[in-house]
């Protein structure tokens, strides 16, 4: 904290500042125009994730404005000194995924990055911010962000899952959010805590971040642990040697006090959780896979607002109340995004796809989060696994999470995906998404309609 | 920055809770590297077809409405992602006034670096504005209150953006005034410094 004030907002210091090329050239404009540089480029690093095509990266860019973008940044890295992991370096990926992959995200700093799912960072107890083109232009010229201070909010998970293969981190999530609901967590920082996220590995702990603001939050955090610093240890850019041993030490002190007094809270058990699917058009829209797509009246409780954002989500996703999620046909599967694209969700989903064939009216697509986790899961030979099963196995970035390069739905085409947002026209104008997690995806692309993954793990 | 003291216009209902900025701004529309000209993109699916052609039934496409400067949503507007581009669409459109029982938090930040103002009113005056909606519609932010049919409703905002806005004040280089703090805070504080040594 540089600089506070009681009753305004505070200026906060950022440890790490992530850059991408579509909310960043705006930016670095505004420092052109008004010559200022950048003040801690050593503390900036950028990639090119949101619109590169997952194709064969040794073909040029279809889609000349694209083009223009990834052009931009890569001049205005060159022009204020910043580290870029451009589309050809082998460090290349979506932007959380890289920052933990090369040490970048550490346990008790403020990292923030033009990008809502920048939550996700908050895994290893750092404190995460997306912010918008403005405020990315401002961290670039001063290092600082202005902030009020948040609410806090625990979100407490008790119970062991019966099936952890099945019942995975995202459905975790998507249960909170089906029960906070989307402006659950506004003007808040969520600590997720107890047994059931201690349990986690740290690639699931970032699938639980990475989805706050789903619900609304500011930000998310898990209280670092030695899954973190073993997580942490020899990444490329952490501390090394006597300097590790240091900030271990430090990163010890950080977690919540016993008894801290929260400003919100709430706990669910995940003992008898089961797979949760989105019916709808916002992340709170979701049911047990085992039930029905809801009546507008049952699921608005009676607020009227909600009820009519039901009635036009079912239109939109054409489907009719009492229909079993299990009858939900599909075109199209993803599994990817910095929801769902790490190795473990690879290897997670490469259980129900082993042995088996994805079904003929189904196309569906693989698109690992970076580079790295492209390369080990290769090594892993999980490639094959996807690819002989009929997966189309692509290069790494955000790809059909939210369509801006060449990977989109058709209109009125339904797909399972493994990606954080349902809202209308999001994978592609006219596109219908599910939401899941990578195990379900891969099980509906092999049946061409949802099932229970629990049935085959 | 452009300043904001008092708006006065009737509003455009758009009466849908959860308005999240892949409306405001669908993502074809995100490649561009400039700030100006989003306003034509402004909720592109939802005021034309696939063919382009406006979609009659949409706020935006009934003239009635043409040339007001409040919008007028319902709760959580503005959620999701955190793309800047929903605010400029909005101001470029022109808009100056976002009225509704809340905001997402990324979004409410972003209109004030805009000239746009978020005004968080009680859901019992938003459905009060919904019902009148040809009414005029005063909003004095240095009063901080919203005159609509002889009702006025006080809305609540904090000093630091207040100012902001009332005087066009440019943030960085307000804070580029606190050098020194920030230098010193440099000097005393470990900031991770990655070395990939």
């Amino acid at each position: 904290m540089v600089y506070e004030k009681q009753g305004g907002p505070s200026l906060l210091y950022i440890d790490r500042h992530l850059v991408h090329e579509v909310t960043s050239p705006q930016a670095f404009d505004g420092l052109r125009m008004n010559n200022r540089r950048v003040r801690r480029p050593e503390l900036t690093f950028a990639t090119m994730d949101h619109n590169v095509p997952t194709s064969e990266r040794s073909l040029p860019i279809v889609d000349q404005i694209s083009s223009v973008q990834i052009e931009a940044l890569a001049k205005n890295c060159k022009e204020f000194g910043i580290t870029l992991f451009d589309m050809h370096s082998a460090d290349q990926g979506i932007v959380h995924v890289i920052g933990p992959e090369l040490g970048l995200t550490l346990p008790g700093t403020t990292v923030v990055c033009g990008d809502s799912h920048t939550s996700t960072h908050g895994a290893f107890g750092a404190f995460a911010l997306g912010i918008g083109t403005s405020e990315v232009e401002h961290v670039l010229a001063t290092q600082c962000m202005w902030m009020d201070k948040p609410k806090t909010f625990a979100v407490s998970l008790s119970g062991k899952r019966r099936n952890p293969h099945a019942v995975t981190a995202k459905d975790m999530m998507l249960y909170i959010i089906r029960n906070i609901g989307t402006a659950g967590g506004t003007g808040c920082v969520f600590e997720f805590r107890g047994e059931a996220i201690s349990d986690l590995s740290m690639e699931n702990r970032m699938t639980i971040c990475n989805m706050s603001i789903e619900a609304g939050a500011r930000a998310g955090l898990v209280a670092p642990d030695e899954k973190t610093f073993d997580f942490v240890a020899g990444k490329r850019y952490a501390p090394k040697g006597d300097g590790f041993d240091r900030a271990v030490a430090y990163w010890k002190s950080l977690a919540t006090d016993p008894n801290a007094r929260f400003d919100k809270s709430v706990e669910f058990s995940i003992s008898s959780l089961a797979p949760q699917v989105s019916w709808g058009t916002n992340p709170g829209m979701v049911v047990d896979v085992t039930g029905k797509v809801p009546d507008p009246d049952e699921y608005s409780k009676g607020n009227d607002n909600e009820r009519k954002a039901a009635v036009r989500a079912l239109e939109y996703m054409s489907l009719e109340p009492g229909t079993p999620i299990t009858d939900i046909r599909l075109d199209r599967v993803f599994i990817g995004s910095c929801t769902n694209s790490r190795f473990e969700d690879l290897a997670e989903a490469c259980l129900v796809v082993k042995g088996r064939r994805v079904s003929p009216n189904v196309r569906a697509m693989v698109v690992p989060g970076s580079q790295q986790v492209k390369l080990a899961a290769e090594q892993a030979g999980l490639d094959i696994v996807f690819k002989d099963a009929g997966f189309e196995w692509r290069e790494s970035g955000c790809s059909m999470c939210l369509g801006m390069n060449p990977d989109i739905l058709a209109p009125g085409e339904r797909c399972a995906s493994t990606s954080n947002r349902n809202f209308e026209g999001r994978q592609g104008t006219g596109g219908r998404t599910h939401l899941a997690s990578p195990v379900m995806a891969a099980a509906a692309a092999i049946e061409g309609h949802f099932v229970d993954v629990r049935d085959w793990l | 920055m452009e300043r904001f003291t008092v708006v006065k216009s009737k509003a455009v209902p758009l009466d849908r809770v959860n308005v999240d900025t892949d409306q405001i701004v669908p993502k074809q529309f995100l490649k561009l590297i400039e700030r100006t000209g989003f306003g034509k993109y402004l909720f592109y699916d939802w005021r034309f077809d696939s063919n382009g052609r406006p979609r009659a039934d949409f706020v935006l496409n009934n003239e009635k409405y043409a040339h007001r400067q409040i919008m007028l949503a319902r709760d959580n507007f503005g959620s999701g992602s955190s793309r800047e581009h929903a605010a400029w669409a909005i101001r470029d459109y022109g808009f100056r006034a976002v009225i509704a029982p809340s905001f997402a938090d990324i979004f409410y930040n972003n209109c004030f670096k805009n000239g746009i103002l978020p005004v968080r009113l009680h859901k019992d005056e938003v459905d009060y504005l919904f019902s009148n909606e040809d009414m005029e519609i005063e909003i004095d932010l240095p009063k901080q209150i919203a005159t609509a049919g002889g009702r006025k409703l006080g809305f609540e905002i904090d000093d630091f953006r207040k100012k902001l806005l009332l005087e066009g004040l440019d943030s960085i280089g307000l804070t580029l005034e606190l050098d020194n703090q920030i230098a010193e805070y440099e000097k005393c504080n470990n900031t991770f410094v990655p070395s990939a040594g």
